[in-house]
């Protein structure tokens, strides 16, 4: 027998996402579910009851009605007390349910012997990303908080000459460039302001510099990796050095938007009072973590504050304030998941704790809390070298790449070179003369030279790399040049004959001709190479 | 100019060298690499000139001799096709390991080269010459083969001796010998003898070697041959004693050394077997072994016209260029393509498989001729993970580099390789003059699989057809 779905109205106040969208309606149906809707749970994101019955699904008037009839529920926000209240004996819900915050929550809801589904606690690997709804909602806030700081800020984003005058760019500052930076600094980038991030993750530098923002690192050194790709608390060191490139930026920009939120923990207090102080009147500030209490100390969580002449947005719906395009990323992400509880496409949920993926979005499994799941095996980190690889890669592509970072030899091949290797040596110091130990010397530690420099070749320059060193090996040339006319040799000889002058002469001739079509055609041909390597 | 200031010199030169190729690990640095490559040699050059050891009445012969030899070279660079570039390598190599050689036996011939030696030394100085005609030759003759072989006017398929590998032995014994005969030879003429015979030997065994080893692992013997042309000049240098010479010598022998491993690695073969040359041992199990695992299926050919359809329709497509592009001279047409594509708001790539083509590097270079923009160009490790999001993998010419059975078939000769996985694309389009299979003479799993469309033809003029079917 196939699951029902319901889709109640969102009752947070302000709420206007919707779980699931017509096109998703369709989906779900044919994995094998009914799809029940409450009336009028689509209207707040312009989708009205019809679109819904067209899909499919059967309307159902109240909220009671739905709770009590459907197996599954699919939420947006997690469920009030009175929702809890409704739900049946036995159900499945899918939401928003930050664990961590609302332990009274799980509790209520194992006592319904229900089985919960976090959308927030879906673990951050790959595998996972077609369900990572912070993602998604992070994407929809980012571009969501250029467009509020756009709305509340007195002037242009780019920059403009007109015949009344020139107009300066609009200077954006992102704090953090997680998803909801990175979509912030593509947002702002699009509407022609000038943009500048920072990050406390080193590798996150190249993503910004790939959408069109400047990376602002902090001038300290310290990793500031933590677990699951996300970013962890800083030393005090660090922290100072922060303190001191953020307040020098306030001055500069027009408008900062944070993003820093550190997982379980309060947001960090970035932006200081002063610096508040210190920037523009009528610049603007959104923060973005005001929900976990804000990166700026005078944000004001859920509403716009104008403090020291400067306009604090402090919004915690951003993605609701875009309800149709949120509601249908939500939505598919909901099909994602509900694809990998229904592989049998049957219509019924199989709640397979076995999957990495859902082990660690389940929070209550068949009344049992299950919250906090074990650690995710695989992060970004650089860490992740020393953790074993996850099982879900079967297939794990040769990663050794060129750096030289391959896998150690066995210990045996080691012992075996050093040992040959010193043997060779102690040979070499036995019998070889005081002049050679000298070239020696050069010779094996050019060889280490060339093996440091040459792996960090990029592959895609592996062919000019060819014909440079073959240009430079031209410099054999010098042995020929000189031979050419040594001045010992007439000083030693004489012209008695001992030395077959004009032969050597030639020779000699001969080699530096030779090479010079090395030289100067090897050189050449790289120049020709390189130049066409282009952006 | 006195001697301190000579070497002098030769440390900035070879601090700029080291420089010059420290600046290729990014295309941007690249080009202030290779001007840092021109003053070092530039610098070792007059510093040498007008050095201690070059008296003024060389200089004119010297001047002359730069002029021709630049000139022909010059020539070269600005006439040779981006196709052509691997034979233009290996004929460099060439004339590396030619100058090793005169070098050397002009040194042994110059009695001033020894003057004031005592018997050790002289002992010393002979076996470093032996060495550096050693190896110049074998890079002379081999370079020669594989500019024969990658030109074309020698065919591409192995050649293999009977009991090559006790030939090879062989030979090596009898250089070893010749060698005891020259440094026990009591004046130049009578080494000379020994020395013009190890010489021919070495050119033999330099024919031999790259004679018998086939067409795909030609990038392995380009970089190889790199490589001996390093070592050549440092042997050169060791003989001359010239720490400038042992250091750029080493620099390049290292340099070369490593990229023969990288291509070693990228076909997943020993680096012995590639040199002991043949397919999988040549005398190893004949390569129908699996016969039982003969791919089935249908192969779906299709139009240009409708891989232009193909194409229309994909949002993300990445295209996995091969040797046959290069044949067919076909990067332009490929570029175009792209353009159009990208134009119109599709995402386009390309993967490149690090042995294709004919050296390394060979793909990246043709695509940067075509001026395709270099973040686009991907590795295989960088690009692997994306194909199953992408809509259309387009195979213009390779056949080994996308071969499933290196991933499913561990009987296959080519198991373990590394390939560019297309066939998890939605559709893959494969470009093929006919359905011959590549170097490694495997059948490719990859055309019976059900998604995936052959488009037979030259990869130009098909690719023409398809652009003109783009743009109508």
């Amino acid at each position: 027998m196939s699951q029902s779905i319901g889709i109640p109205k969102e009752v947070f106040p302000g709420e206007r996402r919707v779980a699931t969208v017509p096109d998703v309606v369709q989906k779900l149906m044919k994995l094998g579910f009914a799809v029940a809707l409450q009336s009028g749970a689509g209207e707040a994101a312009s989708i009205g009851d019809e679109a819904y019955r067209a899909a499919g699904a059967s309307i159902v008037p109240d909220a009671a009605g739905l709770w009590s009839s459907a197996d599954i529920i699919f939420k947006v926000r997690a469920p009030s007390r009175d929702e809890v209240n409704l739900m049946r004996e036995g159900a499945t819900l899918v939401s928003f349910i930050w664990p961590a915050q609302n332990p009274e929550l799980l509790q209520a809801m194992a006592a319904k012997k229900a089985t919960v589904l976090a959308m927030d606690s879906v673990p951050r690997i790959s595998r996972a990303q077609k369900l990572d709804a912070l993602s998604s909602m992070a994407n929809i806030g980012g571009y969501r908080a250029v467009i509020e700081a756009a709305h509340e800020f007195g002037r242009f984003f780019t920059g403009q000459i007109t015949a009344a005058g020139k107009v300066p760019p609009a200077k954006v500052f992102v704090i953090g460039a997680g998803v909801a930076g990175l979509a912030a600094i593509g947002a702002a980038n699009g509407l022609g302001a000038i943009v500048r991030a920072n990050d406390t993750r080193a590798e996150v530098g190249d993503q910004i510099k790939s959408l069109g923002a400047e990376f602002v690192p902090v001038d300290y050194v310290e990793e500031g990796s933590g677990g699951g790709g996300y970013a962890k608390v800083m030393s005090e060191g660090f922290q100072k050095a922060q303190r001191e490139l953020f307040a020098k930026q306030a001055k500069e920009v027009d408008i900062i938007i944070t993003t820093a939120l550190i997982p379980g923990k309060p947001a960090p207090k970035l932006i200081t009072a002063e610096m508040v102080q210190s920037m523009k009147p009528g610049s603007v500030i959104v923060d973005m973590a005001s929900e976990q209490g804000g990166n700026c100390e005078l944000t004001e969580p859920g509403k716009v504050a104008v403090k020291h002449g400067v306009i604090i947005i402090g919004y915690t719906d951003l993605p609701s304030r875009l309800p149709t395009q949120a509601s249908n990323l939500y939505s598919t992400n909901l099909f994602r998941l509900s694809e990998e509880l229904c592989k049998a496409k049957d219509g019924q949920f199989n709640v397979n704790m076995d999957d990495e993926v859902i082990r660690g979005t389940t929070v209550v499994k068949d009344g049992v809390v299950t919250w906090p799941p074990p650690t995710p095996k695989l992060s970004a980190a650089p860490v992740a070298a020393a953790q074993p690889k996850p099982a879900a890669k079967a297939v794990t592509p040769d990663k050794r790449g060129h750096g030289g970072d391959g896998e150690p030899m066995s210990a045996g091949a080691t012992a075996a070179i050093f040992g040959t290797a010193a043997v060779l040596f102690a040979l070499i110091g036995i019998y070889a003369p005081a002049a050679f130990l000298g070239h020696f010397t050069v010779f094996v530690l050019a060889c280490f030279v060339g093996y440091m420099v040459v792996w960090n070749v990029t592959p895609s320059l592996h062919t000019p790399l060819m014909s440079v060193t073959n240009a430079i090996s031209s410099i054999i040339i010098i042995g020929a040049l000189v031979q050419i006319a040594p001045p010992i040799a007439a000083a030693v000889f004489g012209s008695d004959g001992a030395r077959p002058d004009d032969i050597i002469r030639w020779l000699a001739i001969a080699g530096i001709a030779l090479t010079a079509v090395n030289m100067f055609g090897g050189f050449a041909v790289t120049r020709r190479m390189l130049s066409m390597f282009r952006k | 100019m006195s001697g301190s200031l000579t070497s002098v010199a030769y440390i900035a030169a070879t601090i700029l060298f080291i420089l010059s190729l420290g600046g290729l690990s990014n295309p941007e640095s690249s080009r202030r690499g290779n001007l840092y490559g021109m003053i070092g040699m530039a610098i070792a050059v007059l510093a040498t000139i007008l050095g201690p050891r070059v008296s003024a009445g060389g200089i004119g012969w010297i001047a002359a001799a730069l002029v021709v030899g630049g000139t022909v070279g010059l020539y070269l660079a600005r006439t040779v096709q981006m196709t052509q570039m691997p034979e233009l390598v290996a004929f460099m190599h060439s004339l590396v390991g030619l100058v090793a050689v005169v070098v050397g036996y002009a040194s042994y011939i110059d009695p001033t080269a020894t003057a004031g030696m005592n018997p050790a030394e002289i002992g010393i100085h002979h076996t470093e010459i032996y060495l550096g005609v050693l190896i110049g030759a074998v890079t002379l003759s081999g370079s020669v083969i594989a500019f024969g072989k990658l030109s074309g006017r020698i065919g591409g398929k192995p050649l293999l001796l009977p009991a090559r590998h006790w030939l090879n032995l062989l030979l090596l014994l009898a250089v070893i010998g010749f060698g005891y005969w020259f440094l026990s030879a009591p004046s130049i003429d009578s080494g000379m003898t020994p020395l013009a015979a190890m010489t021919v030997l070495a050119l033999l065994f330099g024919v031999h070697m790259v004679m018998a080893i086939g067409g795909a692992d030609m990038p392995v013997v380009v970089s190889m041959l790199n490589s001996y042309s390093g070592w050549a000049a440092a042997a050169t240098g060791f003989m001359l004693s010239n720490d400038l010479l042992i250091v750029t010598g080493a620099l390049v022998g290292s340099s070369g050394a490593i990229l023969s491993y990288i291509m070693c690695r990228a076909m997943n073969r020993h680096f012995l077997s590639v040199i002991a040359g043949g397919f999988g041992g040549g005398d190893a199990a004949p390569k129908k072994a699996g016969d039982g695992a003969q791919p089935a299926g249908e192969v779906v050919a299709v139009s240009a016209q409708e891989t232009g359809e193909f194409l229309k329709e994909a949002s993300s497509i990445i295209i996995v260029p091969g040797y046959g592009m290069a044949v067919a001279q076909a990067q332009h047409t490929v570029y175009e393509i792209t353009k159009y594509l990208r134009e119109k708001g599709k995402n386009v790539r390309f993967g490149i498989h690090p042995v294709a083509g004919r050296m390394p590097g060979h793909m990246n270079v043709l695509l940067a001729e075509a001026k395709v923009p270099y973040d686009i160009v991907l590795e295989m490790d960088e690009i692997n993970g994306d194909f199953p999001d992408t809509a259309v993998a387009m195979v213009i010419g390779a056949n080994d580099i996308v071969n499933p059975s290196a991933q499913d078939d561990p009987s296959s000769p080519i198991a373990g390789m590394p390939v560019l996985e297309v066939w998890k694309a939605h559709t893959t389009i494969v470009m093929k003059r006919s359905m011959a299979s590549g170097y490694a003479g495997v059948d490719n799993p990859l055309f019976y699989k059900e998604n995936n469309r052959m488009l037979f033809g030259d990869a130009k003029n098909m690719l023409d057809e398809v652009l003109t079917a783009l743009k109508s």
